[in-house]
């Protein structure tokens, strides 16, 4: 019988030797004459022991990690002789960072091999479409309500209202439209689920499509994550032939078609209006709203856009009904957030929870802190456009409405964890900086505010009259508050106005203040 | 399966990009798919493909540029003949990743978003890869690279020089 290993196949397990891995243990085996069977699963995200191999045996899955490929030989007399190994982490289900979690949207993630649809069937794939077939469209709706769900690209809007406004529009066509852009820095949650398991992204589309009456969909992937536009082809190709797209879905009367589309390097695509003028082949100037995409979206027709995870629960809870994921959670925050710990954090990955744990629970704790060892200063949460937050408000729970309540926002879950060397100075410049890069150009305090934000900003560096340009920028921050069309101008204050709030000793330094180190 | 975008590239031809035009141009919102299908099969976008795309697609010439030029990923001109992207985003600036970058710069002679005065390398900011619990990242002609230190960085510009 062969020996069963696993190694993932996704991007950061690749970008830190994954395939060289693999390579090495095939070559290595066949010089032994051992028989091996390797799998290529997503990762299980404890990014830190990455490349992570895993061997099946009678009592579950061991795991080793971080493997090199010069640990090869020694793994495997390990596992011919199931003698001690230093990188043995015994079983993975028992490891305490992955046994914390609750997961219910990454269940299959780094378990499955994301190319197989009969992998995914056979640990509860399409049970979801199954149900929701069975249900109808007015029970599906009500499901969807009932578990609480909101977008998890970073609004929080509730997912059920959405698709009930499409499922009531009445049009020739409808669009079920993918928001795959994930370009807030920090977060990779959507890239893993694509690259690890793509038939969820698949099966929750399909299920929006068939409740809302849709033939076609689109996922719109941004350039930056080529493994993922070829995981999810593969899948789609995938579940063609097997009867889960295409005409009479699963034996259904319906039929529906979906398609990648990939992006070109803008970030505003992210935002929804701006995704579908890029989809339709414009540029990507953000609409204004209303009309909503829910009743005149891609080519003018009624669409439901949703971020990746929020389809990807879809699955979960038409499975195990709504009361099951709305569970989990507090206040309206139901069911579960893929957070993602990233930067200058010891243990960065993809830790999936309940709503409630506090920041400082998910930066001390699950994190274990800096990488560098040095003391946490700043976190940044929910991506560009999200907030600084000092240790002072690490009690902060994991909630939409407990960090809008502090200036903050969740956005699509991502923590970036900076220690004491950080300047706060150049990440309020960069905020602006990147603001001006990315702005679509149509409204003047996004455009030119931002620009000037980073100008005004390069003062305070030099030490030119510095209160006078400090209070200029928090004018120019409240300008680009309420004067912009979308949440890029718009929301960019978030992260300049915290850091000026929270650690203002680096805009206005003592005399005697020694600069931080570069 | 590294290997997913890489840099072979065909010289420009007129009928070659008629050709490829022509392959996707029946798709709804084509613009965006046509301009990637042209620079992957010829590296950049040249000018001359511009009103050709907008007569494909029913488009004046103008509307085909300024998508062209909103989107960063369109180039006007060949890059070097390898390009690393090195990338900016918070994440990987937390992790050290400006130190990087001008170290970067310092060795190829060239600041960021500029191509080396002999052609060899292209290097370029990204604004993050996904790869942010490995941070800091690059890209080098399609390949990824987490865990960035100073040893790495150099391994990478030299092959990339090579
Ligand atoms: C500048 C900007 C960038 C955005 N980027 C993304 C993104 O990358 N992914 C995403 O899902 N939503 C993004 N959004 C939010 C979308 O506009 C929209 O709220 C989301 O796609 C709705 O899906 P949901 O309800 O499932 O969250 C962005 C918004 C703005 C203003
Ligand atoms: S706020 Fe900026 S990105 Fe958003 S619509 Fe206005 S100019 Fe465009
Ligand atoms: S911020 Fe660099 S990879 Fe995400």
């Amino acid at each position: 019988m062969s020996m069963r290993l696993f190694v993932s196949r996704d991007a950061g397990a690749v970008a830190v030797g994954a395939d060289e891995v693999a390579l090495a243990l095939q070559q290595a085996a066949a010089v032994r004459g051992v028989a091996v069977e390797i799998v290529r699963t997503g990762s299980r995200g404890l990014y830190w022991l990455e490349p992570l191999v895993e061997v099946a045996t009678p009592h579950g899955r061991i795991a080793f990690g971080p493997v090199s490929e010069n640990d090869v030989p020694s793994l495997l007399d390990a596992l011919a002789g199931n003698t001690p190994h230093l990188l043995r982490l015994g079983a993975t289900d028992e490891i305490p960072w992955l046994k914390r979690q609750t997961r219910l949207t990454f269940a299959r993630c780094g378990v499955t091999d994301p190319r197989s649809l009969g992998d995914y069937r056979a640990h509860g794939g399409y049970k979801g479409l199954e149900r929701a077939l069975s249900l109808g469209s007015d029970a599906t709706l009500a499901e969807v309500t009932a578990s609480g769900l909101r977008g998890r690209g970073g609004a929080g809007f509730p997912t059920g209202i959405k698709w009930k406004t499409v499922a009531q529009a009445k049009s020739d066509r409808k669009f079920i439209v993918c928001n795959a852009d994930e370009g807030d820095s920090g977060t990779f949650a959507d890239r893993m689920i694509m690259e690890g398991d793509p038939f969820l992204v698949i099966e929750g589309m399909t299920t929006a499509a068939i409740t809302v009456g849709a033939t076609k969909g689109y996922i719109y992937i941004r350039s930056e994550y080529p493994h993922a536009v070829e995981a999810m082809n593969a899948a789609i190709t995938a579940a063609k032939r097997g009867g889960y797209l295409g005409d009479k879905i699963d034996g259904s009367m319906h039929s529906f078609d979906l398609e990648v589309r990939v992006g070109a390097g803008a970030y505003v695509c992210g935002e929804e209006t701006s995704l579908l003028e890029s989809l339709e082949g414009r540029r990507g100037l953000v609409r204004a709203k209303p009309p909503l995409p829910a009743h005149r979206g891609l080519f003018g027709k009624p669409t439901v856009i949703n971020n990746v995870l929020s389809f990807a629960a879809i699955p979960f809870i038409l499975a195990e009904g709504a009361k099951a994921y709305a569970d989990f959670g507090m206040g309206r925050s139901r069911g579960t957030m893929p957070i993602q710990l990233a930067g200058n954090v010891r243990h960065g990955g993809l830790f999936e929870t309940a709503f409630g744990v506090t920041l400082g629970e998910l930066v001390d704790d699950i994190g274990g802190g800096t990488a560098t060892g040095r003391p946490v200063r700043a976190v940044q949460v929910g991506g560009p456009l999200g907030a600084y937050f000092p240790r002072g408000l690490f009690d902060t729970p994991f909630d939409y409405e407990a960090f809008a309540a502090r200036d903050g926002l969740i956005g699509h879950g991502g923590i970036v964890v900076f220690d004491d060397s950080v300047d706060m100075r150049r990440q309020a410049r960069f905020a602006m900086e990147f603001c001006a890069v990315e702005s679509c150009g149509k409204c003047t305090p996004c455009r030119i505010g931002s620009t000037r934000g980073v100008e005004t900003i390069e003062k305070i560096m030099r030490g030119e009259r510095v209160s006078e340009n400090l209070a200029i920028v928090e004018d120019l921050c409240n300008t680009m508050k309420f004067g912009s069309l979308c949440a890029l101008g718009g929301f960019t204050p978030y992260p300049v106005l915290s850091a000026l709030k929270h650690f203002r000793e680096d805009f206005v330094p003592a005399p005697t203040t020694l600069q931080a180190a570069e | 399966m590294t290997a997913v975008y890489e840099a072979h590239h065909e010289l420009w031809d007129e009928t070659r990009g008629a050709e490829i035009i022509a392959e996707h141009a029946s798709q709804e919102g084509a613009t965006l798919v046509v301009l990637h299908a042209l620079q992957e099969a010829f590296g950049y976008v040249p000018e001359a493909a511009i009103p050709m795309v907008a007569r494909a697609l029913n488009l004046s010439r103008a509307e085909v540029h300024g998508v062209f030029t909103f989107y960063h990923d369109f180039r006007h001109k060949p890059a070097g003949r390898h390009v690393l992207k090195l990338c900016r985003a918070e994440a990987c600036q937390a992790a050290g990743g400006e130190a990087l970058a001008a170290r970067a710069e310092a060795r190829l002679g060239v600041s960021l978003g500029n191509t080396t005065a002999d052609d060899r390398v292209t290097l370029e900011p990204i604004y993050c890869l996904g790869l942010c619990a490995t941070a800091p990242s690059a890209m080098l002609d399609g390949r990824l690279v987490g865990r960035l230190d100073e040893k790495r960085l150099d391994a990478l510009v030299a092959e990339a020089q090579r």
